[in-house]
């Protein structure tokens, strides 16, 4: 698969702050690629060198096969940007701010037909400054596609915004992919990542501490996945006995730990085998969200090195 | 550059303006309050007569002309002073040592009495003397009253001693053959405007813009500094056409200015924009944040705001602050202005018009050199 972004080595420094500390990330052309990190962990100076806004330290950055920095002016015609807290002329109304991207870019994109495809249809001649959070949001979207972008990077592209606004940026980022556009987007919020992305890179104190599909993410770091029945400490007991896995039993529950799929039907076999009583059992698996926190938090605890992930 | 580019943009600073009402007011209501301003505090200055009042202090002579006198001697010599037109004699009556606190307290700098005995003793062919009283805080109500005083004085001895007057002179004005000081203080506002309404806008946009990540949006797009420089260039060109035009013709119109208009004023208007609209944006580029900004844009806007020829002729001004506006850009937009408004000299307009062109360039060169859309 060609590669729409291609870093490495990248190093950002600001004095003796190292904001970006050596990564290295692909985005392949056509996928939807979530850059995640808490506040602070360099995510924001990252986008922006690859948007050509920043210029880098040291390392190789290939955005579409151009230098950004060098070869910003050839590299905006084919990317779209959104940044974070989208800000425009006060006065000026959404039509009108795509007619004037339009005449800057020379494209012949119907401002209308844009404005919906963001649900910003009903605010095409309202002024700027007063159009909602979510609403300057969408206008953004909308101005960051007016030039039929290869790339678009979305910085927190729905911070702030409504369950309802929110869903609908989604429904724009999947109809960007299904039409083979790159998506580059950093967000907050990991369930978005989960539902969006095809790759995830989580980076922290300026270096990735994890990458690959939300899936793998959660494989390689997560906690295993667990059948969790209700029932007595005795069954707990009884399942570690004739299966050899892990059983915690707390408040009338057990979780049983599982190695892989057939566990589990093998769990349920036990159980009912054993005699004992029990009732509703459900499977849970962790989210990114979970191995996110777990990942970010032993970072901090300068415990992540001495864990050997599985 | 690209035409299509700076089309675009300069539509959106146009939208931008027109729905900005306190810029269309300093744009189009604030020039008509600043010539009708300036034009009722200074015309009397230029134009008008001094208010003069006297304390007719001759019992022979009573100021009250209803009552008939023998000699009518003192309301002849009032008569011929208001009669020079640039005083307008205005009889109080008090006693004479309660006068001058009082015309201080009235805030007149100027005053006269006729001293008792003065239509006796110019009949009887005897020594008389008005007093003038004067401030020297205002040197030309005094010199008015002092000139106008003395030619009436001299009218009468010349009478009484039973003289022809041979010499006489008739009057004539500088430029314009009747200018008066709203003449000049068109073109000195035509050139405040220049000034203020781009280096204001100016400095806050480039500094607030780049804050608030404007800049940073148009520089993922192709429009180039330059471009955006150039829209604002002719945007400001444009708005300043408008803004002559209407000091032009609220001081014909209301004040009766008399200033021919012509196309020698046009090259002007453009560089002098060109030049103040690049200045702006070299001062909001070179702060840091937007409050330094609009320190450095005021630090360099305020002297040339009162220097330049704008309310005040230069050459009314000392040596030395003289001296020093020759240094300031704007007073050669002004005394261009005024070369070609007021006295059609075409040789010294050319030479402040290369001036500020050959300034605007550098300025421009070193706006664009030093406003950045990104961060290194």
């Amino acid at each position: 698969m060609p590669t729409a972004i291609e870093v490495r080595g990248l190093v950002k420094r600001y004095g003796p702050l190292a904001a970006v500390d050596g990564i290295d990330f692909d985005v392949p052309t056509g996928t939807v690629f979530a850059f995640l990190g808490p506040n602070g962990a360099g995510k924001t100076t990252t986008t922006e060198i690859l948007e050509g806004l920043r210029r880098r330290t040291e390392g190789s950055v290939r955005v579409l096969g151009l230098d950004p920095w060098s070869d910003g002016t050839a590299l905006h015609r084919r990317i779209g940007v959104i940044p974070q807290d989208f800000r425009f002329f006060e006065k000026i109304t959404p039509k009108e701010a795509v007619e004037y991207y339009r005449a800057l870019f020379g494209t012949d994109v119907d401002p209308g037909k844009l404005l919906a495809q963001v649900e910003l249809l009903d605010k095409v001649s309202a002024r700027f400054d007063t159009l909602s959070g979510g609403q300057k949001q969408k206008l953004g979207l909308a101005l960051a596609l007016t030039n039929d972008p290869e790339i678009c990077f979305l910085d927190e592209p729905t911070t702030g915004l409504d369950p309802h606004a929110r869903r609908a940026i989604w429904a724009v980022i999947r109809a960007l992919r299904r039409e083979g556009r790159t998506v580059f987007l950093t967000t907050h919020y990991l369930e978005e990542a989960e539902i969006l992305a095809d790759h995830v890179a989580i980076i922290h104190h300026g270096r990735v501490i994890a990458a690959g599909t939300p899936n793998e993410i959660i494989r390689a770091h997560g906690r295993p996945a667990r059948l969790r029945v209700e029932g007595s400490p005795e069954l707990a007991a009884y399942l570690h006995a004739t299966l050899g896995l892990t059983a915690f039993a707390e408040g009338g529950r057990i979780d049983v730990e599982l190695g892989s799929a057939r566990d589990a039907l093998r769990v349920l076999n036990a159980i009912e085998s054993s005699g004992l009583p029990w009732s509703a059992f459900e499977t849970a698996q962790d989210t990114l969200e979970d191995v996110f926190v777990r990942l970010v938090g032993q970072m901090d605890d300068g415990a992540l090195k001495s864990e050997a992930p599985t | 550059m690209n035409g299509r580019r700076v089309g675009a943009d300069f539509r959106v600073v146009a939208r931008s303006y027109f729905r900005n009402p306190i810029a269309l007011f300093f744009s189009l209501i604030f020039p008509i309050i600043l010539i009708g301003l300036f034009g009722l505090i200074f015309s009397n200055a230029g134009g008008g007569a001094v208010t003069l009042p006297v304390v007719n202090a001759d019992p022979g002579c009573p100021f009250d002309p209803v009552t008939h006198n023998t000699t009518t001697y003192c309301q002849e010599f009032l008569a011929a002073l208001n009669s020079t037109h640039v005083v307008k004699v205005d009889v109080v009556s008090m006693p004479v040592a309660a006068f001058a606190s009082w015309l201080g307290q009235k805030d007149y700098t100027v005053g006269l009495v006729i001293p008792p005995g003065f239509g006796e003793n110019y009949t009887n062919r005897l020594p008389a003397n008005v007093t003038v009283y004067s401030n020297p805080q205002d040197a030309a109500s005094s010199g008015t009253v002092f000139g106008a005083v003395q030619g009436v004085v001299n009218g009468f001895n010349l009478r009484a001693a039973g003289g022809t007057a041979f010499l006489g002179f008739r009057t004539s004005n500088i430029g314009s053959p009747v200018y008066t000081y709203i003449d000049y203080l068109i073109p000195g506002l035509i050139g405040f405007s220049i000034l203020t309404s781009p280096m204001f806008s100016m400095v806050d946009i480039t500094s607030s813009y780049r804050k608030e990540g404007i800049f940073r949006q148009l520089s993922l797009t192709p429009l180039t500094r330059s471009e955006w420089l150039i829209s604002r260039v002719l945007w400001y060109i444009a708005l300043t056409f408008v803004t002559a035009g209407i000091m032009l013709g609220a001081g014909i119109e209301l004040f009766g200015a008399h200033v021919t208009f012509t196309l020698g004023l046009l090259p002007f208007l453009v560089v002098g924009s060109f030049f103040f609209v690049s200045l702006g944006m070299l001062a909001g580029s070179i702060a840091k944040t937007p409050e330094s900004a609009a320190l450095i844009g005021n630090i360099i806007t305020f002297p040339m705001m009162f220097l330049s020829g704008t309310f005040f002729q230069v050459s009314s001004m000392p040596p030395g602050l003289q001296e020093f506006a020759h240094l300031l850009p704007l007073y050669y937009v002004i005394d261009g202005m005024n070369q070609v408004l007021l006295f059609s000299n075409t040789t010294q307009a050319l030479y402040d018009l290369a001036i500020v062109l050959v300034g605007s360039l550098i300025v421009f060169a070193l706006a664009v050199r030093f406003f950045r859309w990104r961060d290194e």
